[in-house]
């Protein structure tokens, strides 16, 4: 109730739900592909590279008085990290998971580095790692439903030949298709979602909410588009309920709305594991 | 006579490939398989059968020699080709129905943009009933028995009425009944188009194809008829008994 009341009063958390609504829709479709086609270890890569764009971005901002803010540097730093990880995985079949790993810190070593450098703000490290949805502003939100807008047409639009690459590659790659070109395009789609979380739930807890209403939904649905609708109506629930149960406790959001995903996909596990026993 | 009938579908000539800094997989290949046969690539495991399909239809390039299908390259020639990959390499779990999997079939390099076509859904609903699932169309993927899974895959490969057919051990780990029942449907199917049949079950395939091509480093071909005991153990290394069946 405390938290309906405060929702109409307060304009941080009417930005707050809009937010959560805009990444929870990118959230759901991309991290339907992300889990069928198993590279989530590829999203956290990426996630973790999203520290030096941060961090860069902020840099020039302050010391340099460069035009651009730390969520555009996030944004290229995202699509750079995918672009590096999608031609070594494409290309260098050997230590694949190596590269991965190598990418994932030096990005974060990267980030900590300007981070330190930049003069004030240090608790921004703070907020970039686990998020702080309540400090996103009106303009933060015009780029959220652009970067919404981009990758909801392109991973909507380029569905079949997504679906059958993630299914199928090898017989997608006989009947024509790009494959190499679409695995570049479903990694800058999981940067650019990755880039959508990062404000909800902070770098480090990004890979849970990308996969876990995935996973859940994955559980009910026969189809990769149904698994994608339910994904997102999961994640925005997610992260409303993080908000709600956050809210008067004065708890960190992403953190708890992270654990409500989480204690979520341990129970409908569980639930089912206690159906099939009773069928059998 | 119309050239086309008589040209072979399939030739390779003079075909070696070896991966990069490895030992030879194949050697001095020589194929040719004629428009209507009905071909099974047969020999022992680790032998080659798997790369020389997949130098046949470009996913892999010859270290020397040439492959050409319909007089093509491999790669300009796919679109008339139907291809059934090995089954295990499929996420069990992937979120499809049966008509979404042979919908896929229906891809091709001029697709741009938005979903399938109600084109693509007719022709893949046909697909379907070709290999007699029509009514499970709609069922998940993940639920059929292993044996309509192998349909379902066919009816993927036929959906853009190929006149080719290339088949990877589309009957491992089905029961003798099952696999039956698939090596009728496809000699059904023979007689619109042509077929090559990967396995490592020669015994079962020798009652129903007309070519045997023996990979085993290098590759020979016999006429099923011409196979004996002695062409069998050379192959194989004498450990395999040969069922005989009767011959036509």
């Amino acid at each position: 109730m405390e938290f309906l009341n405060a929702v109409l009063e307060f304009e941080f958390l009417q930005h707050a739900l809009v937010a959560g609504a805009l990444a929870g829709i990118a959230c759901g479709v991309v991290g339907s592909y992300v889990v069928v086609r198993r590279i989530t270890y590829i999203a956290g890569a990426i996630a973790h590279c999203v520290l030096a764009g941060l961090g860069v971005g902020r840099w020039l901002q302050v010391v340099h008085g460069w035009p651009i803010t730390p969520a555009q540097g996030a944004v290229v730093a995202a699509v750079a990290a995918a672009l590096v990880i999608g031609l070594v995985s494409l290309h260098v079949r050997e230590r694949e998971d190596t590269i991965i790993g190598a990418v994932w810190a030096i990005g974060m070593a990267i980030g900590i580095l300007f981070i330190a450098v930049t003069p004030g703000y240090h608790e921004d490290l703070m907020s970039y790692l686990f998020g702080n949805i309540l400090l996103i502003g009106g303009g933060d939100l015009w780029m959220m439903a652009a970067l919404d807008a981009v990758v909801l047409v392109l991973a909507l639009g380029l569905y079949p030949q997504l679906e059958a690459v993630c299914f199928d590659e090898e017989f997608a790659r006989l009947r024509g298709l790009n494959v190499e070109a679409y695995v570049l395009v479903l990694l800058v789609l999981t940067a650019l979602t990755v880039v959508l979380l990062v404000s909800v739930v902070g770098i480090v807890l990004v890979i849970a909410l990308l996969t876990l209403p995935a996973a859940i939904a994955g559980q009910f649905t026969a189809t990769l588009r149904g698994m994608m609708a339910l994904a997102s109506l999961l994640a925005i629930a997610f992260t409303i309920a993080g908000l709600a149960v956050s809210y008067a406790p004065d708890l960190p959001a992403g953190a708890t709305t992270i654990v409500i995903a989480g204690g979520a996909y341990l129970a409908v596990l569980a639930l089912r594991r206690i159906a099939a026993n009773f069928r059998s | 006579m119309n050239p086309e009938k008589t040209a072979p579908i399939i030739e390779v000539e003079n075909l070696s490939f070896r991966f990069d800094g490895g030992p030879p997989v194949l050697e001095g290949v020589n194929l040719e398989i004629a428009a209507g046969d009905f071909a099974s690539v047969i020999g022992p495991n680790g032998g080659g059968k798997t790369t020389l399909v997949k130098l046949i239809v470009g996913l892999l390039k010859p270290t020397t020699g040439r492959v050409r299908i319909f007089g093509l390259p491999p790669v300009k020639a796919r679109p008339r080709i139907g291809y059934m990959p090995q089954h295990a390499m499929m996420d069990p779990r992937f979120p499809v129905r049966a008509i979404d999997v042979v919908l896929m079939g229906r891809l091709g390099s001029g697709r741009r943009f938005g979903s399938y076509s109600r084109e693509d859904r007719e022709a893949a609903a046909g697909a379907l009933a070709k290999v007699n699932l029509e009514d499970l169309g709609a069922r998940p993927f993940s639920d059929l028995s292993g044996g309509q899974r192998q349909r379902v895959l066919l009816a993927r490969a036929l959906v853009t009425d190929p006149e080719l057919l290339l088949l990877d051990e589309p009957a491992a780990g089905l029961d003798q009944k099952v696999e039956q029942d698939f090596f009728e449907l496809l000699q059904e199917l023979n007689r619109q188009l042509t077929i090559v049949l990967v396995t490592h079950d020669l015994g079962f395939v020798a009652g129903f194809v007309r070519t045997v091509i023996c990979v085993h480093g290098h590759v020979d071909i016999h006429p099923t008829s011409a196979l004996d005991g002695r062409a069998i153990s050379e192959i194989y290394g004498g450990e395999v008994r040969m069922v005989r069946h009767d011959l036509r």
